[in-house]
């Protein structure tokens, strides 16, 4: 029995999920009274994949020619240390989802994505997980020896422990046929699927010239920006910012809706934020129903004095 | 160019989700079914591909015979012919497994699937054809263009997007940017008359093999009524959420 858990770094940086990752494969390792084991593909330096050991991990293979998106590469490392009794666990990223389904696939491991829950039961493995899109909470079951979990990001936070790792390197030959011709960052400085805050706006907002007031409310609380859906139809905003049923879904600690309605379909892409904040000049509009906090007013009056009264608390 | 387009019948995004008393599958009743999302992109975009190269689209799900209406949707706006695996998808597994058997017996340059489906939200079908076929993979693919044998893509990563090139065939899990929500094509009268006699074939399973399961599904907790501010009392709401909510 053992606990393997997949890594993802930025620019030789690990993301947030990725110690969330660790963290919840801790939890679940002391249900099964094993260790942890993290793999990381890419160049990363040793000061940065001691870090895993700080939420868990005992071990780290670290594969420094395996490129991240080289889905082959790296399931076939993934293959060569699973047990007949392994858990292996991803935190859900555009990339892990290019990996999990290959290594499912291939060694006939149940997988389960979006998950929210540590498994309520181990024999057979029984978890959470979101499903519909966030409409509904489903209880779902691995029938294999083996599983894989993929969990939800922001679901179970990051602990840090009192605790080191040893680091081991491998060799690797890469196989893979696609080739990576180049990187570019998007506008926002913070990963939208892993901020704390979200500020998101929608077409009350009028026009893209207005977003100004979005973006610097989202910079001074540290949060980063989204979307409606038909906000990014009509292309005043990118589609990676747009929220919602058919775009990401989202999870922080605060998401505030700024002129947005709030249809069944966006509702379902955020309701799973702990706090959410509406303003709105619509009294009747849904999202005043799915808000914990809300202000019935024009976001081009409330905004700025918004903005000026979180200057106060931050001075 | 032939292509591949892996669809699957959804509730249509409007739906309100109800499920059977004993909770443990989707309540259907009343409920309007449409081609997922991701993969009606995935879909218009291989129709233009093919407008613009020649060659031949097919549609191929894993259903029972309720989901015949949205396969003759996908025939009305362009696919040529069809194929439906007699079966409920059970799990990503079963319904990778059944369209990757079917498939290993045919050519085709490139397979293109949702990047997810908005009933189950696995997010696993892609991939894992890709593996049973033996094939590289893009997940969350936002552009696509075919140069020769080549395949130029962009896929989302998570903080930005990376350009990719492949070789062809491969296997692409798809999302908006593949092409616009104003490019999505709606049935006209020609498309539909000509949709009833393009060929849709059903075949049995040839597995039973399923690796996970639902046990039951339950609806997230129902907010609490949400306090209103006066709108001019923005100190009011800061005041809030930093001493009652502390989220900032």
């Amino acid at each position: 029995m053992s606990i393997l858990v997949y890594t993802e770094n930025w620019k030789g940086k690990f993301r947030k999920s990725t110690f969330e990752a660790v963290s919840y494969a801790l939890e679940v390792s002391k249900l099964l009274k094993t260790d942890v084991i993290a793999l990381s593909f890419g160049q990363v330096a040793d000061d940065e994949l001691q870090k895993l050991g700080k939420y868990g991990a005992t071990k780290v293979l670290s594969a420094n020619d395996i490129n991240k998106g080289d889905s082959k590469a790296t399931s076939s490392l993934f293959s060569e240390n699973i047990s007949d009794k392994s858990i292996i666990i991803f935190a859900s990223t555009y990339t892990s989802k290019m990996i999990a389904p290959r290594l499912a696939a291939k060694h006939k491991i149940g997988m389960i994505s979006n998950v929210i829950s540590i498994p309520t039961s181990i024999s057979p493995l029984t978890i959470e997980r979101k499903s519909f899109s966030g409409k509904a909470i489903e209880t779902a079951r691995i029938e294999s020896d083996q599983a894989i979990i993929c969990i939800s990001p922001n679901a179970f936070g990051i602990t840090e422990i009192e605790g080191s790792c040893s680091i081991e390197k491998i060799d690797t030959i890469v196989n893979d046929s696609i080739i990576i011709e180049g990187q570019e960052t998007s506008s926002g400085k913070i990963s939208l699927s892993e901020a704390e805050i979200v500020v998101s706006a929608g077409r009350g907002m009028k026009g893209p010239e207005n977003w100004g007031m979005i973006e610097e409310l989202a910079n001074l609380l540290g949060a980063a920006t989204a979307c409606s859906k038909p906000v990014s139809d009509i292309g005043w905003r990118p589609h990676g910012e747009h929220v919602g049923q058919t775009g990401k879904a989202v999870a922080p600690n605060l998401y505030i809706a700024i002129g947005i309605s709030g249809a069944i379909q966006h509702l379902a892409g955020v309701n799973s934020s702990k706090i959410m904040v509406a303003i709105n000049t619509d009294p009747e509009a849904p999202f005043f129903k799915a808000a914990d906090y809300g202000i019935v007013g024009d976001a081009f009056q409330v905004v700025p004095r918004l903005i000026k009264e979180i200057q106060n608390i931050k001075n | 160019m032939n292509i591949i387009v892996c669809i699957s019948s959804v509730p249509d995004t409007t739906s309100k989700i109800n499920f059977s008393d004993d909770s443990t599958e989707l309540n259907k009743n009343g409920m309007q079914f449409i081609i997922n999302p991701y993969d009606e992109f995935g879909l218009t975009k291989a129709i233009i591909i093919k407008e613009k190269f020649g060659g031949n689209v097919t549609v191929i799900t894993v259903g029972e015979a309720s989901v015949e209406p949205v396969i003759r949707k996908a025939l009305a706006i362009g696919a040529d012919n069809a194929i439906r695996i007699n079966a409920k998808a059970t799990d990503s597994f079963f319904t990778a497994n059944e369209i990757s058997n079917y498939l290993k017996d045919t050519t085709y340059d490139l397979i293109i699937t949702g990047r997810e489906s908005i009933d189950y939200n696995g997010g696993a079908v892609g991939g894992m054809i890709a593996e049973f076929l033996n094939l590289p993979f893009i997940n969350a693919c936002n552009a696509l263009t075919i140069e020769g044998n080549t395949a130029k893509l962009n896929r989302e990563i998570d903080g930005g997007k990376e350009k990719m090139s492949s070789k062809l065939p491969l296997v692409l899990a798809g999302q908006k940017g593949l092409v616009e929500e104003a490019d999505l094509r709606i049935p006209n009268m020609r498309g539909i008359m000509q949709a009833r006699s393009k060929p849709l074939k059903v075949l049995e399973p040839t597995s039973n093999n399923y690796l996970t399961s639902s046990v039951n599904f339950k609806k997230p907790l129902e907010k609490g009524a949400c306090k209103l501010v006066e709108s001019g009392n923005e100190v009011e709401l800061v005041n809030l959420l930093h001493t009652e909510a502390k989220v900032i």
